[in-house]
């Protein structure tokens, strides 16, 4: 081991492959995938479908590991946000299935993604109106009826839920409770295959960004799915034991695997911005100096040099997380960390360029004004900027959820 | 690939640095900053170490093995120790390491040998010049040849000058160009006036006026070639990067421990999100800028001048190392501000960071 921040010939490999995958096929359209909200963009799901799926370089070669899935969703993203979102795989809902499920479950519900059908979607419904970031207070409820579980209850802010929800062959990981006075403990996930009887789309939202992903909301009336479709242990550990929450905790461990994927996300949308702005500074003759005294620093290149640290901070936050994966070492704080980082770094980026770049990147020509919109959904979804704290502050104090709320 | 951890022989030093940090440096800070003055019998401790003499090249009798991540790594223990004693044992690295890296043979031989010798030989630079506009790449202070001679005129401050060496590495613009030139510090025309400053009260420093100085041509750095500054600007950008951020983790961690103490309203405070959150945010940036350090060191590692990177890296440490100090002092509140802890010194220490170009070098 020696600290290095040379990419992996793979890497490399990666970045310029899903590079030229954003700029030749989300790029030209992610202007009108915004316009046409709730449309579904057919043309940019056909060809991933048909053609993004591949292996990028040698499988057997040297690699940075999930440092490389970050490195996609990265690019993917600095193509388009929302497209990233819309792309037919098993997302969220397929990391919980990897992380929790048994080795039957991820073949029967992971195996046709890699199939050569029609393009799936996967999803992960856990909010509910009630119950956003304080995950443990879900009202949705699953009750064990013979060999089956019967779902009942409303979720919100399902990302990719359409897609997931309704095209045979997809799914949703629905979080439910099988015993209420069990708080957290009771609280378990299921696999809903698409199309489940009982489980129905409801509406879709209206957002200040990443218009092209589908957000539903889900409702669950009289859901049964088989028992064999529960994620993880079905036993229910009260509330006070030591070990109460473990099935709970299991399924919060997704997010150490999400969060860096997030961050990535947010790392892309920011660089797109940037890279923006500094093309059109460069085209109107302004450089940006790192050689020049504080006393001559305009207030534009104080803003820049401050833009690029911080967003290359946000992307070694978040390979750092990602590596910690690799040799598979509790990333939980890394994680939230990168997570944290990354969503307010890149928040402020995105709104600096409109400000910096002023009337013209305001207005819908330009795609600066879209990618302030949607960068604003990484410091919210997967953990808010403040659940991403709270984790970060419980870990560096030693404290538990009950020491610090 | 992308790898974030130390080797093994580098977490060796670390912990070797670390246990002298806690033994002797952390005990003595208080102290040191009080009197204005590192004592003399720590600092030939510290040499015992051969932190600077083992980047040495092995042709003056150095280790030979200069890395700047490992340099990285020294640097922010011992900053996280005390950031004037830091400056004060990595000081024979201003003057040993630029003549390593751009004087000619003859310099070398005639400057490094006594740098990685058995005692503690201090180094000093006076690049930052008393000014708002302050510029390392273009000094005020000039350098016109006469002869075999350069006559050196111009004013210089945050000068580290401690006892041991009879030699300053000064730098001045010859035909607009920075150049650095060995000058004697007995030299007539030059005058010292000890510095009182705001923090780093323990590093001894003055502020040099050069009137007419005359030194050789022979002791112009690297000769008619001489200093690549972007690559030294890097150099000590990287370096007060990495004590930037021992700065902030050793406030940091005073600040945490303390709310973990403290009790208001029936609670410890760090159960507080408003504290608790300042907590996170703390953490989140020293490592966040600790990695950007990384990564410009590794930069220079791999041959490259990296000033794009230890700029970025210097500028987010300024920023991180004066805000977390800050964040430190209000945590503790009153007890923050004074002198009984060590958060107030961080304060006043971390603020320099946006002025102290060059005052290590890795």
């Amino acid at each position: 081991m020696t600290i290095s921040f040379d990419l992996a010939e793979n890497s490399v490999l990666a970045q310029e492959h899903y590079n030229r995958i954003a700029r030749e096929q989300m790029r030209p359209i992610a202007r009108d995938a915004d316009t046409h909200e709730h449309e579904l963009p057919e043309s940019w799901v056909e060809w991933y479908w048909l053609h993004g799926r591949d292996n990028v370089g040698d499988v057997n070669a040297p690699s940075d590991g999930f440092i490389q899935v970050c490195i996609q969703a990265e690019e993917l993203c600095w193509g388009d946000a929302g497209l990233y979102l819309r792309t037919p795989t098993a997302a969220l809902g397929g990391s919980a299935v990897a992380a929790a499920g048994t080795q039957e479950q991820r073949e029967r519900f992971l195996t046709p993604f890699r199939g050569s059908g029609h393009p799936i979607w996967g999803a992960m419904a856990i909010t509910e109106a009630e119950a956003g970031s304080d995950a443990a207070a879900i009202q949705t409820t699953a009750e064990r009826d013979g060999d089956d579980y019967v779902i009942n209850g409303q979720k919100i802010f399902c990302t990719a839920g359409e897609g997931a929800s309704q095209v045979e062959g997809g799914f949703v990981v629905v979080w439910a409770t099988v015993d209420k006075s069990a708080g957290r403990g009771g609280i378990k996930s299921f696999v809903v295959p698409a199309g489940t009887p009982g489980m129905e789309l409801v509406g879709l939202e209206k957002k200040l960004g990443i218009r092209a992903s589908d957000t539903a909301t889900l409702r669950f009336e009289n859901c049964r799915v088989p028992a064999a479709n529960l994620l993880g242990s079905a036993e229910v550990k009260k509330r006070d034991s030591k070990t109460g929450d473990k099935g709970f905790k299991g399924a919060m461990a997704t997010f150490d695997a999400s969060r860096p994927i997030v961050a990535a996300m947010a790392v892309g949308v920011g660089r797109a911005s940037l890279d923006f702005l500094l093309e059109e500074l460069d085209r109107q003759g302004v450089s940006v100096r790192f050689d020049a005294p504080p006393s001559e620093l305009t207030a534009i290149e104080r803003d820049v040099i401050e833009m690029i640290g911080e967003l290359q901070a946000a992307r070694l936050l978040t390979w750092r997380a990602a590596s910690m994966m690799n040799k598979g070492k509790p990333n939980n704080l890394e994680a939230s960390m990168a997570k944290a980082k990354a969503g307010l770094a890149v928040t402020r980026i995105t709104q600096k360029a409109v400000e910096i770049l002023g009337p013209p990147a305001y207005s819908k020509k330009l795609m600066v004004e879209k990618w302030m919109r949607d960068a604003k959904i990484n410091d919210i979804f997967e953990g808010t900027q403040q659940i991403n704290q709270l984790i970060v502050a419980r870990r560096i104090l030693d404290y538990s959820s009950s020491m610090l709320r | 690939m992308i790898e974030f951890d130390p080797t093994e022989e580098q977490e060796l030093v670390v912990e070797t640095v670390r246990q002298f940090v806690e033994n002797e440096v952390r005990p003595a800070a208080r102290e040191c900053d009080e009197a204005c003055e590192v004592p003399r019998g720590l600092l030939d401790q510290a040499h015992e170490l051969g932190l600077v003499a083992n980047a040495l090249p092995e042709s003056v009798g150095g280790g030979g093995e200069r890395n700047a991540v490992t340099q990285c790594l020294i640097a922010e223990e011992l900053a996280w120790g005390d950031l004037a004693i830091a400056l004060s044992i990595m000081s024979p690295s201003l003057t040993a390491l630029p003549v390593a890296d751009f004087g000619t043979e003859e310099q070398q031989q005639r400057v490094l040998p006594r740098f990685a010798g058995p005692n503690f030989t201090p180094g000093s630079i006076a690049l930052v010049e008393p000014r708002f506009d302050s510029d390392p790449f273009r000094p005020k202070s000039t350098a016109k040849r006469e002869g075999d001679e350069y006559v050196i005129d111009g004013a210089k401050c945050l000068v580290p000058w401690l006892d041991g060496d009879e030699q300053v590495l000064v730098f001045a613009s010859e035909e607009g160009r920075a150049q650095g030139f060995l000058v004697d510090r007995n030299s007539e025309g030059l005058t010292a006036e000890a510095e009182q400053n705001l923090g780093v009260q323990a590093l001894g420093s003055v502020e040099l006026t050069l009137s007419g100085v005359r030194v050789s041509a022979s002791d112009k750095l690297g000769g008619d070639a001489g200093v690549n500054m972007p690559a030294l600007v890097a150099r000590g950008r990287v370096g007060l990067a990495a004590m930037g951020v021992g700065v902030a983790r050793a406030a940091y961690d005073l600040a945490r421990e303390y709310a973990k103490e403290r009790e208001a309203f029936g609670a410890k405070i760090a159960s507080k999100q408003a504290i608790a959150f300042m907590l996170a945010d703390m953490a989140i940036e020293i490592d966040a800028a600790r990695l950007l350090t990384w990564e410009a060191a590794w930069g220079l590692d791999a041959g490259r001048d990296a000033l794009r990177e230890s700029t970025l890296a210097y500028q987010q440490v300024q920023r991180v190392a004066l805000q977390v100090a800050d964040g430190a002092v209000q945590v503790m509140g009153g007890h923050g501000y004074i002198r009984d802890y060590l958060p107030e010194m961080h304060l006043r220490n971390a603020r320099g960071f946006a002025m102290f170009e060059a005052l290590t070098l890795v």
